[in-house]
């Protein structure tokens, strides 16, 4: 059997059989939930139900219940939807980028990196639905044979390639991640003795087998898939950047664009991984599979893509002033030094300055730090997608259109509303799926796990 | 004499493998192996060929190239038009840069979903389907390898079971079938 160096640290802690690992990961389906799940969901369907509320008032009354005007005419919609697409993005970059690279610590969190990567697009899918005003009419972005004449989408507006980059991004990550499902699902089926239970599991596994031939095929499709959605992942951030480096808005009107939004989207994805990650492995006992290590790559990539950010920020700032084009620098300085300088800053704190701190093996190991950091993150991308879009509009040509943008409670409720219907689901996922691919894992655990490893060190210096 | 069907239970995917080679070694062909993971290197062992998934992938994905660039032509060439911002509209390579996102796009939509689609339907895991793994245990820890005397005439389920004790087997099934 091929064997892992010594120096590399244990991807499973302590002892662990093949069958114990089934039973830390279905164990908790099969029982009780316990309190605490039922605290959290609670609140998050409340936040829920209230974000729908205001969404069915949004529709009722219409889009002028946000605080759009005529200067600010995109807003928290497009910023909202730009930073859930962005925390949809570390789930499939984990999946199939790291799968390419042969990262075998992704094993333990792709799973739930790709469950919170659906989440977070169905909710990013929601602001330009709601954005049309009238929800059931979504169905006019696709290009559909109609009445109206010869009447067909721009196929050269990004805004449609939006529309096609989405959609095959959500559904080819949701089919990545139900492929993975399936025989961890007949793993329940097979282990779980209430009937109901097992006639649900039953479904859910397709009748998986487990066989030579259908495990060949498993992993073909997982390599191929992984390989067509790597270009696939770098290009849907890419085609959101395109709806503002397309336009001639200066600070939009920038070539940098698609890398600086593809590593921003990796930077707040693994953010919002970690938050969601460090709750779970407590709550649900995962300390052997998500380990300190774990952590610890995670906060890598936070580093290499947040210094990849900053470096961006810079660029722009720099390019504006080099290009010698007024107007451009003066978005810029008044990015830096207007009336929309605290957005700016926080930016820069949350997304450049702060992550730095990861170079330090002490706070880049410490959990309560990295939970911290990841909300930092999380408000700091935020933030970055306001700057880009509200300082950019809020000074128009004309001094006479300048403005500001003043959110209505419904702008605050509808974001709000996101990020409860995003953890409910998220919540429900904890609870009834298997939330570590725990197949998988089960084929690293005799060259990755703690016990093994050692056995294999003292056999060597024997 | 009634069929047999004989299932080796390994505890280790190494262990099976040693136990598949022995099995083929001395002739017997092994019908089918059932694991809670993929054990790499066994299909040679076993004479299971290589799948052709990933060509059935190119051909879903050129296909979508194909739809993507011919749509795109109709709408945006033949059938209406559009003057934009006096932008080139009258051939579809003069404009061609800007319709390349879309076409990636459907490029992999096809692929992606036409080889999960087929995936799907060869292994025969569809919504409704039964379990068909033989044990409830080979989704979780055990290893088993399913001999079948019909495709064995040479050899009595006594001598395979025989051969079997010799491999670090943990247990043997036999059934009727």
């Amino acid at each position: 059997m091929h064997s892992e160096a010594a120096i590399r640290e244990p991807l499973i802690l302590g002892h662990r059989t093949y069958h114990d690992i089934t039973q830390d990961i279905v164990g908790p389906i099969e029982q009780k939930a316990p309190r605490g799940w039922y605290v959290l969901t609670t609140i998050a369907a409340l936040i829920a139900l209230y974000g729908v509320g205001c969404i069915v008032y949004l529709l009722s009354k219409g889009i002028g219940t946000w605080g759009l005007n005529k200067s600010v005419d995109w807003a928290w919609d497009i910023t909202n939807f730009v930073w859930w697409v962005g925390i949809g993005h570390a789930g499939t970059l984990i999946s199939a980028v790291l799968l390419l690279f042969r990262q075998k610590w992704r094993m333990a969190v792709n799973r739930s990196a790709e469950a919170m990567t659906i989440f977070a697009v169905i909710m990013a899918a929601m602001f330009p639905l709601l954005h049309m005003g009238r929800l059931w009419l979504g169905y006019w972005v696709f290009p559909l044979p109609n009445q109206f004449g010869s009447l067909w989408v721009n196929f050269n507006s990004p805004l449609l390639w939006d529309v096609f980059a989405i959609s095959t991004y959500f559904s080819v990550s949701l089919v990545f991640w139900y492929i993975g499902l399936i025989p961890d699902f007949a793993t329940i089926r097979d282990k779980v003795t209430k009937p109901g239970m097992k006639k649900a599991y039953s479904i859910l596994s397709f009748g998986w087998t487990g066989n030579a031939k259908a495990w060949t095929r498993f992993e073909e499709v997982s390599l191929v898939l992984a390989g067509i959605a790597t270009p696939l992942v770098f290009s849907v951030h890419s085609v959101v950047s395109f709806d503002f480096a397309t336009s001639v808005i200066p600070g939009w009107h920038t070539t940098i664009f698609p890398p600086y939004f593809v590593s921003g989207a990796v930077f707040s994805g693994f953010a919002m991984v970690q938050t969601l990650l460090l709750v779970m492995r407590k709550v649900m006992h995962l300390e052997a599979y998500i380990t300190r290590k774990h952590v610890e790559y995670m906060n890598i990539v936070i580093i290499v893509t947040g210094s990849i950010v900053g470096v961006a920020y810079i660029t722009e700032l720099f390019i504006s002033w080099y290009s010698g084009v007024e107007y451009e620098s003066y978005a810029f300085i008044n990015r830096a030094t207007g009336k929309y300088w605290w957005a700016y800053w926080s930016m820069m704190t949350c997304n450049v300055i702060s992550p730095q701190l990861f170079w330090f093996k002490k706070l880049r190991t410490n959990f309560a730090f990295t939970f911290f950091m990841s909300i930092i993150v999380n408000i700091g991308m935020w933030f970055e997608r306001f700057v880009i879009i509200v300082t950019s509009l809020h000074r128009d040509y004309l001094p006479s259109s300048w403005n500001m943008f003043h959110p209505t409670w419904v702008d605050a409720g509808v974001f709000l509303g996101t990020i409860g219907i995003f953890f409910t689901l998220y919540l429900l996922f904890a609870r009834y799926f298997p939330v570590v691919a725990l197949n998988e894992l089960k084929s690293i655990l005799k060259t990755s796990g703690e016990s093994y490893k050692k056995e294999a060190a003292d056999h060597h210096h024997h | 004499m009634a069929n047999k069907v004989i299932y080796a239970v390994y505890e280790d995917p190494e262990q099976l493998k040693d136990g598949a080679r022995k099995l083929v070694s001395n002739g017997v062909s092994v019908k089918d192996v059932f694991s809670p993971f993929p054990v790499h290197g066994l299909d040679p062992i076993i004479g299971v060929k290589r799948t052709r998934l990933a060509i059935a992938s190119f051909m879903f994905g050129i296909t979508g190239t194909a739809l993507a660039v011919l749509g795109i032509t109709y709408f945006m060439i033949w059938d209406w038009p559009m003057n934009i911002g006096g932008k080139p509209s009258q051939a579809l390579y003069k404009n061609l840069p800007a319709f390349v996102p879309v076409m990636f796009e459907f490029t992999v939509l096809c692929a992606a979903h036409g080889m999960a689609i087929t995936y799907l339907i060869r292994n025969k895991t569809l919504p409704g389907m039964p379990a068909r793994n033989p044990d409830p245990r080979s989704t979780d820890d055990k290893f088993i390898i399913e001999v079948r005397t019909a495709d064995n005439h040479g050899h009595s389920s006594e001598a395979i079971t025989d051969l079997l004790r010799t491999t670090p087997v943990f247990e043997i099934n036999e059934r009727q079938y």
